[in-house]
């Protein structure tokens, strides 16, 4: 009804969300862990998967799998269709203007080293100049330090303050006539901080520097509109946005992905193949060489399905009030320090117990039934600016409710009088 | 089924308050560096050996509980020992904390079964096993040990 009707749509008050009925769409959530329900708040590492997404796995095994982009058959039709329309689906739930640019990866760290090889390897050269910063999982700097060490090309590095914000009023000294590329986070998987990418992007696209987001924390979380931000790369996982692993996406505009080189040789990535001359595909197909994880994709579709059939705007809007919720009730416990205090965040709490190890926060928490991560989330530039080896993580999504954050404070409370 | 409460008792949370033979040692003769990169844990083992036998031992560092604490035990047990017997202990030690002790065979643990837990627990054996391994590259004068080989 509402479908048609758009405008009624937009006049009626918001639902309430019914995290409830959601929680019932989820078959994990329902699991006891060491004899108490099962408590996920490692969101941020990976999601679980909706009970929709898990049949559309088992129906396209049971009834429609076949290799893709190859034979004539009935089946393999069928399931390069259905493939396919996976792809247009990633398409619409970003915003793409086109479904050739969006290209299956493995997943986020895939994505970026793609862009790596077939971007970086092709117009960086030595001297030349890579923005990123400080708040970047290891995944957005490695590749680029890998490239760095085989060109000679240089890495500057854009800090964060106190809150864990970047400092953007240190981002435009950091351009010179050598910049090639800014690589940034749009949300930091440690701390939670919403970077400020729209006009970040605006900045280097004045200067005519490309930028490439690594958005592997934010599409489960918020609308993402590729145009909206006129990104020149968008990289995210599946299997943090309640798919499977083994799937991501490189979102990539048509003219920068046709120029760069190819990133790995194989089949299905070529038009045609003598040992005088190799015709590569067009894209997207030129950068998908081989079998890619036909199940996973399609799973992935239908996970952009079940997200945006709840909305993406009424997600975000549900998980900032279980931030505030979880940020009053844990800043109110003594001892607890929150690392990461963005003015802009995610539903990422990353804190530190007075006297206390993460890893024996997680352990403990653990026997509760909670699941929290504990570690340098795989940041550790982050770590080291707040001087912490490691911190402990509560990562939420929009089917966790403020009954769990309650469980996460109970169990605080129980790890400080395991100390006391 | 893990039990992790009995892991955190009282003899372990004792040792990680209070830890024995925290500190330095002025002139050691042997002495060595651990980490462990995937928590960003590190402690360095100090000791003295005299005619083969161990008559000071010293640990500091920043760690979890369960690392300290077995780092506190480990000097404890170790000191007065000679060589030998502390490297055998500590092949008794890893071995428990990884389930493959003999419990049919005589062994040396005593106290230390207090970590026997950990053999549950995967991603913890190496918190508890820091210190064995530091002890071991101390006498080896390697310098360094680390969780990730």
């Amino acid at each position: 009804m509402n479908a048609r009707h758009p405008d009624i749509a937009c006049l009626a008050v918001a639902p309430a969300f019914e995290v409830e009925r959601i929680r019932a769409d989820f078959p994990i959530l329902h699991i006891e862990v060491e004899g108490k329900p099962l408590v996920y708040l490692d969101n941020a590492a990976s999601s679980q998967m909706p009970q929709s997404v898990i049949d559309r796995v088992v129906r396209y095994q049971t009834t429609e799998h076949a290799n893709i982009h190859r034979a004539v058959y009935t089946l393999s039709e069928r399931a390069t269709a259905a493939f396919e329309e996976a792809r247009v689906k990633l398409q619409r739930f970003i915003n793409a203007p086109d479904e050739r640019e969006v290209i299956f990866t493995s997943g986020t760290t895939d994505a970026i080293n793609l862009v790596m090889h077939g971007y970086g390897r092709k117009f960086i050269k030595s001297g030349d100049e890579i923005i990123l910063t400080t708040l970047e999982h290891h995944s957005n700097i490695v590749p680029w330090q890998m490239l760095a060490e085989e060109t000679g090309a240089i890495i500057r590095v854009l800090p964060i303050n106190d809150a864990g914000e970047l400092c953007l009023e240190q981002f435009e000294p950091l351009f010179n006539a050598r910049t090639k590329l800014v690589g940034v986070s749009h949300v930091s998987n440690a701390l939670g901080s919403i970077n400020p990418i729209k006009q970040m992007i605006a900045m280097a696209h004045e200067r005519g520097v490309p930028v490439l987001v690594d958005g592997a924390q934010a599409p489960a979380h918020m609308p993402v509109d590729v145009q909206d931000l006129d990104c020149d790369f968008y990289t995210f996982s599946g299997h943090k946005l309640c798919g499977p692993t083994g799937i991501g996406v490189l979102y990539g505009k048509a003219e920068l992905l046709e120029k760069m080189q190819a990133f790995k040789g194989g089949g299905d990535m070529i038009l045609s193949v003598s040992f005088e001359k190799t015709v590569y595909n067009t894209i997207p197909h030129k950068f998908e060489a081989g079998t890619p994880p036909i199940a996973a994709a399609i799973a992935l579709g239908a996970a952009v399905d079940y997200l945006q059939a709840i909305g993406m705007d009424a997600i975000a809007r549900y998980e900032h009030t279980l931030l505030q919720y979880a940020t009053a009730q844990l800043s109110a416990l003594p001892g607890l320090r929150l690392i990461g205090t963005a003015h802009n965040k995610a539903a990422v709490l990353s804190f530190m117990l007075e006297g206390i190890h993460p890893h024996d926060v997680g352990t403990l928490l653990s026997q509760e039934g909670i699941a929290v991560r504990t570690g340098h989330h795989c940041a550790q530039p982050v770590m080291t600016r707040f001087k912490v080896p490691a911190t402990t993580r509560a990562s939420f999504a929009f089917y966790n409710s403020m009954a769990e954050v309650d469980a996460l404070v109970a169990g605080i409370r129980s790890v400080q009088k395991v100390f006391a | 089924m893990a039990d992790q409460k009995a892991l955190y008792q009282e003899v372990i949370l004792d040792h990680n308050k209070k830890p024995r033979n925290y500190g330095t040692l002025e002139d050691p003769s042997h002495h060595a560096e651990g980490h462990n990169p995937l928590c960003g844990d590190h402690l360095s083992v100090a000791l003295h050996l005299h005619n083969e036998t161990i008559d000071q031992i010293a640990f500091h560092g920043d760690s979890c509980a369960i690392c300290k604490a077995s780092a506190s035990m480990m000097t404890a047990a170790v000191k007065g020992r000679t060589r030998a017997q502390a490297q055998a202990l500590t092949q008794e030690f890893i071995a428990m904390t990884t389930g493959k002790l003999d419990q049919s065979q005589p062994n040396q643990i005593g106290r230390l079964a207090v970590f026997a837990g950990v053999r549950d627990l995967p991603t913890r054996v190496k918190c508890a096993i820091l210190p064995w391994h530091t002890l071991q590259a101390a006498f080896n004068s390697k310098g360094t040990a680390s969780t990730e080989v």
